[in-house]
């Protein structure tokens, strides 16, 4: 009887975060949804005119904003993971990649704040100075978003290539391949859905971080035609103007939270499917 | 013609290509470190960490912010921990893999990959406003705890799994019952893993500055109890960095959240290594 009840409340425990994931989604709904209503979802999210104050609810130029510094932050960190990914796994010595390995994941415990002010002490003036523009910018969030998601991409995708059989690369070597060729046309074809899941879970830190970006990003509120405009990501301004909105402005920043939402859940599945399908193979 | 290009070559080209890159990305993360510690450790001093901030952080230390983040963690944690520990026992012991546990883990993979702007809007919508908590201490590490859930039940998982069946069917053949055999056999033997996960979950309240900042708020005075508003020192290093008050605190604040950070997580590291060798 005891043990009866110890489990169900075990199960109980068990659902607490899928409890606490509905219960999340249940709240921003509950507080955005009125005002995307009010204002109509089209114009909520292709028109470019925010000016909360006057009633004016668009955040077309934050989503854009949004999806360059989050395409900026992969182009430049992923080719620097999947480098540091293929050299550990395949150039060092196993025992180095040990030390390595964790000492790049260990990045990842460097609070967000702290990236986003060394991007303001170093890497803004750094632009302002040599590629003009006023240096917080569209750029400045790339690079320092770059940094944070390598521990993220890298580990995972370190991972992916150690699952793949020895055999496939004895195979290959057999053959007559270099080293090189067998990586890329073996290694790396066969590790393809762990090293997209890798990417993908970065994209989801990079368009969902807060703290570094509002830093870095000047936060204009304009559609940038340059990667050296200042720009407002959709975190940001949530993060911006939280602190002294009220009324329709808070709904409205509730409203940008759940187009944050629902990019991250899409991020989420198809990293959750992909996953499934490395697995079965 | 085309010629073709001895893949000898390219195989030696590459390969000097990607050490460069790698060189390059560890020489950024040793540079990060290296600059805070080097900027950030002269302006710490026993009085730095023992006395109050002074004139919104322009002068004197960062003790109060100190009290906040510890009052913070341990909020977080008592809610964090048996929550974690329980679904990682459920999960583990108490089903086989199916829909529910598929389920469970789905949801539990996609609250680790919710943005800390997202829960801390939901903070701010639910503990602060609608269960009427204010910005306090309680709704700041309640928020919290939803965040380190997913990190606690994954590594509760991963540790409780390395245990031995052996020794639960031992226990079991001893005809003792299973809430038992987990208590006493099980979680003893994964402990240090289990650990390894609450200590992670130290570092990432440490570091944790949206949830905190609509959640707990951001009063500067020595939270009296759980239900004052606290200002933890990374939202205290935020504001003292983005508003310019001072640029010597700025980096003492830096350099002490770094480096207890990364403490902190070599100490994780350094459990999780000691109990996969036992295991």
């Amino acid at each position: 009887m005891k043990e009866k009840i110890i489990e169900k409340i075990l199960m109980l425990l068990a659902f607490s975060a899928i409890g606490a994931l509905l219960l999340m989604a249940i709240f921003i709904f509950k507080e955005g949804m009125p005002i995307i209503f009010k204002v109509g979802l089209k114009n909520f999210l292709f028109s470019a005119h925010w000016a909360p104050t006057k009633g004016y609810f668009g955040i077309f130029s934050m989503i854009v904003s949004s999806l360059f510094v989050t395409i900026g932050a992969l182009i430049i960190g992923v080719p620097l993971s999947l480098a540091c990914a293929i050299t550990l796994t395949e150039f060092v010595h196993r025992r180095l990649m040990r030390i390595l390995k964790p000492t790049i994941e260990l990045l990842a415990g460097i609070p967000s704040v702290v990236y986003g002010f060394l991007g303001v002490v170093l890497l803004v003036p750094l632009i302002r100075d040599y590629l003009g523009g006023p240096g917080l910018s569209l750029l400045a969030s790339s690079i320092i978003l770059a940094i944070m998601v390598l521990p993220t991409i890298t580990s995972i995708s370190i991972d992916a290539i150690l699952a793949v059989p020895y055999t496939y690369k004895e195979g290959s070597l057999a053959l007559g391949a270099t080293h090189w060729q067998t990586i890329h046309m073996v290694i790396l074809k066969a590790a393809r859905s762990g090293i997209i899941t890798a990417i993908i879970l970065g994209m989801g830190r990079a368009i969902g971080e807060t703290m570094a970006v509002i830093m870095v990003a000047g936060n204009a509120l304009k559609i940038p035609t340059s990667p050296l405009d200042p720009v407002r990501p959709l975190t940001s301004n949530i993060a911006l103007e939280m602190g002294y909105a009220a009324g329709d402005h808070r709904a409205a920043l509730f409203a940008t939270g759940i187009v944050l939402f629902v990019f991250i859940m899409i991020f989420n599945v198809s990293a959750n499917i992909i996953t499934k399908r490395w697995q079965r193979e | 013609m085309a010629t073709r290009i001895n893949p000898e070559f390219v195989q030696r080209a590459v390969k000097i290509q990607l050490f460069g890159l790698t060189g390059f990305t560890i020489g950024i993360l040793f540079f990060i470190i290296c600059f805070i510690s080097i900027k950030g450790l002269p302006q710490i001093s026993f009085e730095f960490l023992t006395s109050n901030p002074v004139d919104m952080g322009r002068s004197g230390g960062v003790f109060a912010t100190i009290v906040s983040t510890i009052y913070l963690i341990f909020v977080a944690l008592v809610i964090a921990i048996p929550l974690g520990i329980g679904a990682a026992i459920y999960l583990t012991e108490y089903t086989r893999e199916s829909w529910v546990t598929h389920i469970i883990r789905f949801g539990t993979e996609c609250l680790a990959g919710i943005p800390s702007i997202i829960l801390g809007l939901f903070g701010f919508a639910f503990f602060v406003m609608a269960l009427r908590l204010g910005w306090s201490i309680l709704s700041g590490g309640m928020t919290m705890s939803i965040m380190l859930l997913p990190t606690i039940i994954r590594t509760s998982e991963e540790a409780i799994k390395a245990v031995a069946y052996e020794l639960r069917e031992v226990s079991f053949s001893l005809g003792v019952t299973k809430w038992q055999t987990v208590t006493k056999v099980v979680l003893p033997a994964a402990l240090p893993g289990i650990v390894t996960g609450i200590v992670l979950s130290i570092g990432r309240c440490i570091g944790e500055t949206a949830v905190v900042i609509f959640t707990a708020g951001s009063s500067l005075r020595l939270p009296g109890s759980f239900f004052d508003s606290g200002r933890t020192m990374a939202v205290h290093f935020y504001i003292l960095a983005r508003e310019g008050i001072s640029m010597p605190n700025a980096y003492g604040t830096a350099a002490i959240l770094t480096l207890s950070i990364l403490i902190i997580n070599l100490g994780a590291y350094y459990i999780m290594r000691q109990f996969l060798k036992k295991m």
